[in-house]
């Protein structure tokens, strides 16, 4: 689905990412882990196409299409999607609206969806304006709902998110990626979930988010090198007991 | 009176102020089609539908009078001076004639204008619409218009002001004076179609009194020669209200002095101006002024600006307290389209063209308070046929 290839990425004149070499196949969930500044966000805008994030080697790949220099907008038609940390606020234009943008062509309901997420009373309002960072990710989660990409890039989701909304936010990922799908009887699994599967690349630094979603591999991202990639429990119970330093030692 | 640039001067010896006599319509559907094209753009529907009532006025000539709903009076400003000889203490009681020159002449040379009237108590159901419209070539439009919300009356007007398409120059001169009596409340939505070489002076005075509302949505999207106007609002009674909503855009050779003031003079009174402008090669300056003369005071004041081709766009907002316990706040925001709105919506799969038309719609999208639907969407139009112009 994703391949990213010997990357190095300047920002502002300055080298972020060194060189990333990463795959995400087809229905794989992974989760990058990283401190603080690791360049974790940087990744995920530079596979989004974002300006500010020069590539100055290496390549990306989308369902075998060479995305590296291709516009943002057309990323997300081939099927990008992102949810963001810091979204900005846009004047007059109403949540309800922009979840209908997200839609483009395909008719969705919106009502429905924003009921599922807790998130109805905010569809009138301007979206993002004065949301809190709880708020802000349940809108970015009810906008990819709308959109159905078939990767999801998912900065931090689990930030800023009030206890009574982390299960909410879980749930809608895991609707999202068609996980924890139950088995009606008589069909089997792998047919039921193969219409809908989707990829995705989670961004966290707590790891708290693997308490709702389940993945299938782990990465830790450190001074812009990926240095390390194996199951991501196991990762997340090494960086609790022994911090990311020891890991990254311990890796080489 | 206000100093006034030289892109903004007007001599009033360019514009003759007399034209031929417009016979009255018994109809609308009389009217010829080219006027009622301009017509529609602001806001006025000929067939009537949800409308109480209609003034139409072309050139020097009442076109056009009618009420639809009892409890409301529509008629030329000369008629309601004959049926009503107490109009005298309304008249020039609000505004000065020795405001500007414009007022001046306005009041040398009286020529027609509507009175709008909502009797005690009733609660006009749909909006009185009219039009001010200039069809001759170099022509001087003197108007003086008075409002009535009688007490604890509810009305919304809709006021088009047009020219004839092509029409080379002109001046429209208003002077209007609004009465909100105890307990009632107008809306008064004024939407501007001018044409770009044609000069405009608004001299507006409203007073409110005790619980009185007064919502004021002005629109101006297409490019006008030269526009100045700065209605002033007295809150004289306590608990009045005052919202101010206007929606500019300035293209190429526009340029706009538009502004609000509002006097709060009594405890509990409260006041919003609201005003979005995109300037695109055009001048905006747009003005705020609110004064709190007593304690117990709300006025708020926001001011936002873009900026999308050279042209000058400057927001003035005043404020004035005068004693403890006012409470008096403004933002002020002028800029371009921030590069962050418009790759967030490109990762939703708007292209750029279409991300930008989508900000700049929202942009201009202020809540304007109880705006008939036909009016919302043919203003959509407009706003989308803006952003053509702009890009």
């Amino acid at each position: 689905m994703l391949q990213i290839e010997e990357l190095k990425v300047e920002v502002s004149g300055k080298t972020i990412l060194k060189n990333i070499n990463m795959e995400i196949p087809k229905g794989e969930t992974h989760i990058l882990f990283g401190p603080n500044g690791s360049g974790k966000t940087s990744l995920m805008m530079t596979i989004m196409g974002f300006s500010g994030y020069k590539v100055t080697h290496g390549k990306i790949t989308f369902k075998g299409e060479d995305i590296t220099h291709m516009p943002i907008n057309e990323r997300a038609l081939l099927g990008i999607g992102v949810s963001f940390q810091r979204p900005p606020t846009i004047n007059g234009l109403t949540t309800r609206n922009i979840v209908e943008l997200c839609a483009r062509n395909r008719s969705v309901d919106v009502e429905e969806l924003a009921k599922q997420l807790n998130f109805s009373n905010f569809l009138d309002r301007d979206v993002n304006h004065n949301f809190s960072g709880g708020e802000i990710k349940r809108s970015e989660m009810l906008q990819l709902t709308a959109q159905q990409p078939d990767l999801v890039l998912l900065d931090e989701p689990e930030s800023g998110v009030d206890l009574e909304n982390i299960v909410v936010l879980g749930e809608s990922i895991n609707y999202l990626l068609h996980r924890g799908i139950k088995c009606p009887k008589g069909k089997p699994h792998k047919e039921i979930i193969q219409q809908k599967i989707k990829s995705a690349l989670v961004i966290t630094h707590t790891g708290h988010i693997l308490d709702y979603i389940t993945a299938d591999k782990g990465q830790v991202l450190y001074n812009g090198v990926l240095c390390y990639s194996r199951n991501a429990r196991e990762i997340l119970k090494w960086i609790r007991e022994y911090g990311y330093e020891e890991c990254i030692r311990c890796a080489k | 009176m206000r100093k006034i640039d030289n892109a903004m001067d007007v001599s009033l010896e360019k514009y003759d102020d007399t034209a031929e006599e417009h016979s009255y319509v018994e109809k609308l559907t009389q009217i010829n089609p080219t006027d009622t094209d301009q017509f529609l753009n602001v806001g006025v529907d000929t067939h009537e539908e949800y409308r109480s009532g209609t003034f139409i006025q072309k050139d020097n000539s009442v076109i056009h009078s009618k009420t639809l709903q009892d409890g409301v009076e529509v008629m030329s400003i000369s008629r309601a001076q004959e049926k009503h000889p107490w109009l005298d203490e309304y008249i020039w009681k609000s505004v000065s004639p020795e405001t500007d020159k414009f007022t001046a002449m306005a009041n040398e040379k009286p020529r027609e204008g509507y009175f709008i009237r909502s009797l005690p108590g009733v609660k006009v159901e749909h909006p009185v619409q009219s039009c001010l419209y200039i069809e001759k070539e170099g022509f001087a439009q003197n108007v003086h218009n008075i409002v009535i919300a009688e007490e604890n009356s509810e009305i919304h007007i809709i006021t088009g002001c047009a020219t004839a398409p092509h029409l080379m120059s002109g001046l429209h001169v208003g002077v209007s004076e609004f009465y909100v009596k105890k307990g009632a409340k107008l809306t008064f939505t004024m939407i501007h179609d001018w044409g770009d070489k044609i000069n405009v002076r608004p001299r507006t005075v409203t007073h409110v009194e005790e619980g009185g509302v007064i919502v004021s949505n002005y629109i101006s999207l297409k490019p006008v020669g030269s526009l100045q106007m700065n209605p002033i609002t007295y809150l004289d009674g306590k608990g009045a209200v005052a919202r101010f909503n206007s929606v500019l855009v300035a293209g190429e050779g526009s340029h706009m002095d538009v502004g609000s003031t509002i006097l709060l003079n009594q405890p509990n009174t409260r006041a919003e101006i609201i005003s979005r402008a995109i300037v695109s090669g055009g001048t905006i300056i747009a003005r705020g002024n609110m004064v709190g003369k007593v304690a117990d005071i709300k006025a708020h004041l926001e001011c936002k600006g873009l900026v999308l081709k050279d042209g000058l766009m400057q927001a003035v907002p005043e404020l004035q307290g005068h004693v403890p316990g006012v409470d008096m706040s403004h933002e002020a925001a002028v800029g371009k389209i921030d590069k962050r709105e418009i790759e967030y919506l490109m990762a939703r799969g708007l292209n750029e063209e279409e991300a930008i038309s989508t900000i700049v719609r929202g942009f201009l999208n202020v809540q304007i308070e109880g705006l008939p639907v036909n009016i919302a969407k043919k203003l959509d139009k407009a706003i989308s046929e803006t952003e053509k112009d702009m890009m």
